[in-house]
This record gives C-alpha cells, sequence and structure tokens, in this order.
C-alpha cells in the first residue's frame, strides 16, 4: 500500500514495522510529529519525557532491558541528552536503541542551526542520513538492525525538509522482534572508571573498524554513476534537492551511512569522475574528511554555510544557472512575524511588565514567551535555551547589584519548560539567595510546537489520565517562602498588577504563577466561543491604549478602532487597559457579560 | 515536466490543510508528488508556506526565485512577499482578503494601498478573487480556503480528480455541505 507521508509520519510508520516496544520524546520543531504518530501504534509504549536527557535515559534502559527503543528531539535537544549520550556509546545496546536528531538548516523555528552529524565523530556513534520520505521508514528499520549488529546506539539525522516534506511511501507490515533476555553484565553497562576505560578502548579496537569496513562495503553509500565530468557527494535532504537541480546530468555518491565515512568509497568515486563537489547543509562535515584523504573536492569555498542549500544554488555553484526571471513590484510587504495570539494568556502579564521598561530586565526562555519580546510589548533582554529564563536571570540579578544598577530581574517560563529544566534553576535560586522575580506561565499545554501533554496537564501522549504535578507545590517545597508566591489569573490586569508591585519590592526568591490555559486548546475555544469585546465609538478617543497591548484581534480602521469579533476571545485584557471604558465585553447569546 | 505551486498566507488560514488535499489528490492521479509544509511558529499568525511540485519525479518541492508556475495567495500582501518565486508567465492567484500583521496594527507599518492593482499591472496572469467574501455569503467564512482550492484546481485544469471526496474525507462532517458549495463557487470563478 502506498501513503503520502511527511519524514516525520514514515518515521513513526518505520518504528512501527521495526518491532520498536518504547519510544520516548520532548516535544521541539521539527521533530515533534515522530512520537505523536508513534503514540497511535498501541504495539508501542511511547510517553513524552520531562525532557530529552530524561528521554534518552529511559530510551536506554529499555534497550539494556532487552526491547527496541528509540528518542526523538529537536537538535538542541541533543545538546540536553548529550551527557547519557556520550556514555551510552561505551555501553552499547541489548535491544536496538536510536535516537532521532531533527536538525534544523535555515532555522526554521529554531534559536541555532547546528549541525548534529558531528555529534556522531564526537561520541563515536554511528551516523544514518535519510534524504525523503520513503528512506526515513526504510532506514530507520536498516537502524535497528545495525544497532542490534554491532552493538551501537545508531545516531539518525534528519532535517526540516525531511521532517516536513510529504513524500510517497510504500507501507510493510510489523515484525515483531520481541524483547531479548537481559543478563547482568557489570562490565558493560556500569560505567565506573574501571569498566569504562576497558569498554573504550573495546570500541576503538573492535567496534569502529567492523563499523568503518560496514560503511564502505553498505549499499546505504551508494555510487550512482552518469556523466563523468561531475561528481557529487552528498547526502540526506541535499541528496534531494541535487538530483531536483542536476538530474542525471553528473555522478553521485549518495552516503547515507555517514559515520564513519567510507574512506574507500570516497576514492573509488575520485576515481570515476573528473571534478567532485561535495553539497552538504552547514558544516563542512564530508568534505574536510575527503580533503584529509588527499582528494581535491569543492564544498564550502562555492556553497554557504548557513542556512538551507537549495536547488537554485545548486544549479548556481555547479551548472553557473542565472536565476530564472520573474517579477519586481514597487509596493513592499509590510512584516508579518508570529506574534502572541488574540486572547493568549501571556499577554497581560507581559503587558504590565512592559510599563517598567526602566525598572526591570527580564530573561526569558524558548516558547511561546519569547513572543513577547517582540513590538510592541518588547518585553526581554534574552533568549537562549530551554530553562536559561531562570538561570541566566540569577547571573543578571547579580551584576545588577555589583553595578548598583537599582534594577529587579524576572525570569519568565511557561509550564513545560519549567519541568523540563526550570526547576533546577528555581532550586539554583533559593540556594544561592538570589532576588530573582521567577514567572511561570502555566497555560497547562506544550502551546508552541502544537499543544502536547506535559507532566502539569492531568494526561499523558497516549490519552490516559496521569497524575497532575503541581507546580505550586514544587516552588513550595523549593523552599520559596509563602509570603513571595502569587498565584494569579493573568486575564485579571488588577492581580498583573499586584504580583508585579510586590515582586519588585519583596527580598528574597519571588515566584509568581500565572493560570490560564492556552487560547488555542479546544475546550477553551468552544468555552470562549461566544465571548468578544467591541469598542464604544461614543467613548472612544483614540488614544491607541488598547493597540499597545499587541493583540491581533485590535486594528484603527479609517480613525476608528476594531475589534475582530472572530479572532476576539473576550480575554478583557482591552477592556480594562482603555482609560475611558471604551471597550465591552459581549457574550454573543446572553447579552453583556462584564 | 513538472510544476511546481506555492502556496503562501497567514497561520490559521488553512494552507496546510488545502496542501494536503492537492497532494493526496495529485497522487491518486498518478502524479509523483512532493509538499513541503513549514511550520512551527505559523500558529502564532507568522507568514506561512507550503510548496507543491508534481509531475513524472519529483526529488525536491524547494521553490526558489522564478521558479514557481502558480503563486496562490491567500491573503494580498503575501502575494507581494512572494510574487519573486513567480516564474515569468507565470499564474498569480489572489485572495483579496486583508489581514493585518501585528507591526500594522500597532501602528508601526502600514498596510499598503493599491495591492491588487499594482499585481494586475505588473504581472501576467493574474486571478483575483475575494474568497472571504464568497464563503460568508455561503454562511461560513472559514470555507475560504476551500474556495482558493477550487480556484486553483480550475486553474490547472485539473478538474477531473475526485476533490469532493478528499474534502470530505479530510474536514468534519458537519461541515462537507458548506465546503463543497464553497469549493464549486472556486471553481466557478474562473
Amino acid at each position: 500500500m502506498k501513503k503520502l507521508m511527511t519524514g516525520n509520519e514514515a518515521i513513526a510508520r518505520g518504528a512501527y514495522e521495526a518491532g520498536v516496544l518504547v519510544a520516548c520524546a520532548y516535544p521541539g520543531t521539527p521533530s515533534t510529529e515522530i512520537l505523536e504518530n508513534v503514540s497511535a501504534y498501541d504495539e508501542i509504549y511511547s510517553e513524552w519525557s520531562t525532557n530529552e536527557k530524561v528521554a534518552l535515559e529511559v530510551a536506554f534502559g529499555a534497550s539494556v532491558a532487552g526491547a527496541r527503543a528509540m528518542a526523538s528531539m529537536k537538535h538542541v535537544g541533543l545538546n540536553v541528552a548529550a551527557d547519557p549520550f556520550f556514555t551510552i556509546a561505551y555501553e552499547g545496546v541489548n535491544g536496538g536503541l536510536v535516537v532521532i536528531t531533527a536538525d534544523e538548516p535555515g532555522m526554521h523555528s529554531s534559536q541555532n542551526e547546528q549541525d548534529n552529524r558531528l555529534y556522531a565523530p564526537h561520541a563515536k556513534v554511528a551516523l544514518i542520513e535519510p534524504s525523503d520520505s520513503q528512506e526515513c521508514k526504510d532506514y530507520l528499520k536498516r537502524a535497528f538492525e545495525i544497532s542490534e549488529q554491532f552493538d551501537t546506539a545508531v545516531l539518525f539525522r534528519v532535517t526540516t525538509r525531511v521532517c516536513h516534506t510529504k513524500g510517497i511511501v510504500e507501507l510493510g507490515e510489523r515484525e515483531e522482534v520481541g524483547i531479548k533476555e537481559y543478563i547482568k553484565n557489570p562490565k558493560k553497562y556500569i560505567m565506573v572508571p574501571a569498566n569504562a576505560k576497558e569498554k573504550h578502548i573495546e570500541m576503538e579496537r573492535d567496534r569502529l573498524p567492523k563499523l568503518h569496513e560496514f560503511s564502505n562495503t553498505t549499499d546505504l553509500n551508494r555510487i550512482e554513476l552518469n556523466d563523468s565530468k561531475i561528481g557529487v557527494v552528498t547526502s540526506g535532504a541535499c541528496y534531494m534537492n541535487a538530483k531536483e537541480a542536476l538530474g542525471d546530468k553528473v555522478s553521485y555518491l549518495k552516503i547515507g551511512f555517514s559515520y564513519p565515512l567510507p574512506d574507500e568509497k570516497f576514492k573509488e568515486f575520485a576515481e570515476k569522475v573528473e571534478k567532485i563537489y561535495v553539497i552538504e547543509e552547514n558544516e563542512p562535515y564530508m568534505e574536510n574528511f575527503i580533503k584529509a584523504l588527499g582528494i581535491d573536492c569543492i564544498g564550502k569555498e562555492e556553497f554557504p554555510l548557513c542556512g538551507e542549500i537549495t536547488p537554485q544554488i545548486i544549479k548556481k555553484v555547479v551548472l553557473g544557472e542565472k536565476t530564472p526571471s520573474t517579477y519586481k513590484l514597487d509596493i513592499l510587504p509590510p512584516n508579518r512575524p508570529p506574534a502572541l495570539c488574540a486572547g493568549c494568556p501571556h499577554r497581560g502579564i507581559f503587558y504590565e511588565m512592559s510599563k517598567y521598561k526602566n525598572k526591570i530586565n527580564v530573561t526569558s526562555d524558548i516558547g511561546c514567551y519569547s513572543l513577547g519580546a517582540s513590538a510592541p510589548l518588547s518585553v526581554g533582554d534574552t533568549v537562549v535555551c530551554m530553562g536559561a529564563g531562570f538561570s541566566a536571570g540569577i547571573g543578571f540579578d547579580r551584576v545588577n547589584k555589583m553595578a548598583q544598577r537599582g534594577k529587579k530581574v524576572f525570569g519568565v517560563l511557561g509550564d513545560s519548560t519549567f519541568f523540563h529544566s526550570g526547576m533546577t534553576g528555581l532550586v539554583d535560586a533559593v540556594y544561592n539567595k538570589s532576588d530573582l522575580v521567577m514567572v511561570i506561565l502555566d497555560n497547562r499545554i506544550t502551546a508552541m510546537t502544537g499543544h502536547q501533554e506535559n507532566p502539569g496537564t492531568g494526561k499523558n501522549i497516549m490519552g490516559e489520565e496521569a497524575p497532575m504535578i503541581d507546580i505550586v507545590s514544587i516552588v513550595k517545597a523549593c523552599g520559596v517562602k509563602e509570603e513571595n508566591i502569587r498565584v494569579i489569573n493573568p486575564y485579571i490586569m488588577s492581580q498583573n498588577k499586584e504580583a508585579i508591585k510586590s515582586a519588585l519590592e519583596a527580598k528574597g526568591p519571588f515566584v509568581i504563577v500565572t493560570k490560564q490555559p492556552c487560547a488555542l486548546i479546544k475546550e477553551v475555544q468552544k468555552k470562549r466561543a461566544n465571548l468578544y469585546s467591541e469598542v464604544d465609538n461614543e467613548k472612544c478617543t483614540k488614544c491607541k491604549a488598547c493597540l499597545r497591548i499587541g493583540c491581533p484581534a485590535i486594528s484603527m480602521v479609517d480613525g476608528r478602532v476594531l475589534i475582530d469579533k472572530v479572532q476576539c476571545n473576550g480575554c478583557t485584557v482591552c477592556v480594562q487597559t482603555c482609560p475611558y471604558k471604551a471597550i465591552k465585553v459581549h457574550q454573543e447569546r446572553g447579552g453583556e457579560n462584564e | 515536466m513538472n510544476k511546481s505551486l506555492l502556496l503562501a498566507g497567514v497561520g490559521g488560514q488553512g494552507i496546510i490543510l488545502v496542501s494536503k488535499i492537492l497532494s493526496e489528490g495529485l497522487m491518486e492521479e498518478g502524479y509523483d508528488v512532493k509538499m513541503s509544509e513549514i511550520h512551527g511558529m505559523s500558529q502564532r499568525g507568522g507568514s506561512v508556506t507550503t510548496q507543491i511540485k508534481f509531475g513524472e519525479k519529483v526529488y525536491s518541492p524547494i521553490i526558489n526565485a522564478g521558479e514557481a508556475d502558480v503563486l496562490v495567495a491567500f491573503e494580498k500582501i503575501e502575494a507581494l512577499r512572494y510574487i519573486e518565486n513567480l516564474k515569468s508567465g507565470g499564474t498569480l492567484i489572489v485572495n483579496e482578503e486583508e489581514i493585518f500583521p501585528l507591526p500594522v496594527l500597532a501602528g508601526l507599518e502600514e498596510y499598503p494601498d493599491g495591492v491588487i492593482e499594482e499585481l494586475k499591472n505588473k504581472v501576467d496572469h493574474v486571478i483575483n478573487i475575494d474568497a472571504r467574501k464568497v464563503a460568508l455569503d455561503l454562511g461560513e467564512a472559514k470555507s475560504s480556503n476551500i474556495v482558493m482550492l477550487g480556484v486553483t484546481v480550475k486553474a490547472l485544469g485539473l478538474e477531473d480528480i475526485d476533490w469532493e471526496g478528499k474534502i470530505k474525507k479530510y474536514l468534519p462532517a458537519k461541515t462537507h455541505e458548506k465546503n463543497i458549495l464553497a469549493f464549486r463557487k472556486g471553481l466557478e470563478t474562473l
């Protein structure tokens, strides 16, 4: 049977067909839909893990216990999981273990574009790179076989264009590989120095030479001979882009198994073609290797290191083709950056914080709250990585004090981020007597990635009821004093105001937890469907105070302020902000509801 | 020869759904198809695009400057933003709907006047339609993406594929009637 599938859907299908029993992940674009699709298969235990490190450790435990297991994450997630990753490399596996990294050349939805292929030589873990949806499914099955054959974890690297491109996939059947026997083996699985020394030597002496030989012989690395003038070495999405651009005009060495790299295949290819181009996104990973073999090739001299390498770039570099002609217009469009949604529960507290521009610094985090940094709210001094909203704030606050700036620091993050790596910052702030104000925007969901369950939502990915981990109890248990905790409804501006004022005056760590579910959650949308706010044009003085809250439902058209009924969910932040009481909230059936 | 379509609009307009329907219909017709959907922050009102290529054999759906046979803009200024991707002599389908981006709402930038006129003056083949109005007249503003699907199908000359079956597959049952009417209105526009 044939089906149109994204790379992520195909990876999930591959996991099913490969007989995977345990799959773990933390949501992150472009990897999120892998586990979402895996969870539809009843044969596989799926879990949203608290963070990527936990996901990999759960998968590792499952592998040692004898099951095929996998952990998927976005590229920066592997940084979080790097600690277990490097040591699992020594220990190897029992049931097959595959780590999926979804990289983002071009940064469509990420904070950097690190090239995670480099993790493979660093940790000495086998690396596989599929190019399209069909290969995502087929190669994932191969990855599990390789993992078990060579007793190694396998890094499976995809990129946005592979994850989010739909292509036609031929489906197969599930193979039940079952659970292998677990035999206690401290020399293999307990990495104390004495054992680790042995395992490191074993890995270098036994496993890597075998993988090296495999790389030179496997059909995952294949030569496609056409014209001998130009040869292209490429992998992943770049293979598809090169084929689209160059078709059968050139020869290819397509690399699907990219650590260890196949030196013999490169030499063989170099003998068959006159000129070699290495086409790879971001780092010159293969290029450096090929050049070290003494083979001439053209790589980053001509191809960009930053961003994606599209078919058009390839045509320009290899064929010298010019950009095709198109249309040029005299009107330029205004920018359309992503924004906090109409009715977003984060808006009120961000608006309140925006009033203290000269009195506070805000260390923000990865998630919807990073949108609070855009105009007109412009709340946020830093965004780095998951959890840094709190921890970077601790350092910022120290230096603000040293410099006697008289500014308080607010660290901002969401519920899922709090569980992911905000809790450690909270403990640090309490233990090290920081005066940081920690704002936890609890919208009851992992929102930015498209609504995944998390430890605070009371449900798990398999749709079961789950214990709801209570954020406020954690905050108290960590030692934040009762008088320094505010739990508020961020739709009520007086509560935002009071909480921020108290925080500014407080000594010691202070926590504000805002509780209001994401406006895009289906039940919330249903509940608020009939609510909307409306401007009374007789009272409106056009002072534009409501426009400063940055709500996409509010606009000024022909000198009149207008609120879009369809987008508005009656959150009333604008109602409360209007100095002339010119905005009222309505309920479509049942009249006013102020 | 492969054909390429670039769909552009605003998060929440239902572009990815239209792209899924188009891709699946094309696959069932026997074409090789690749569709790239770039999302992530798209639900938050940002600019969204999907790229579809179909033909005998397609490797990559990526469309760069001057490469799209058809540009389908679900919002007026998104046509301006992506016009450079349309090849000379290609077709632009543009929805006249206006969705103000936040910098415009906040008074930091201006929403331009005369967009449709500019497009008609400069671009050889322009099909403009107020899809939101067409959909509203049918009683469901949300169906404007399906109106655009109808226009696109007609412009591509692909009316023979069972699109109504696809609409039924991808949309909730209670909306079938209105969406199929919306699709037919789109077909009739040309």
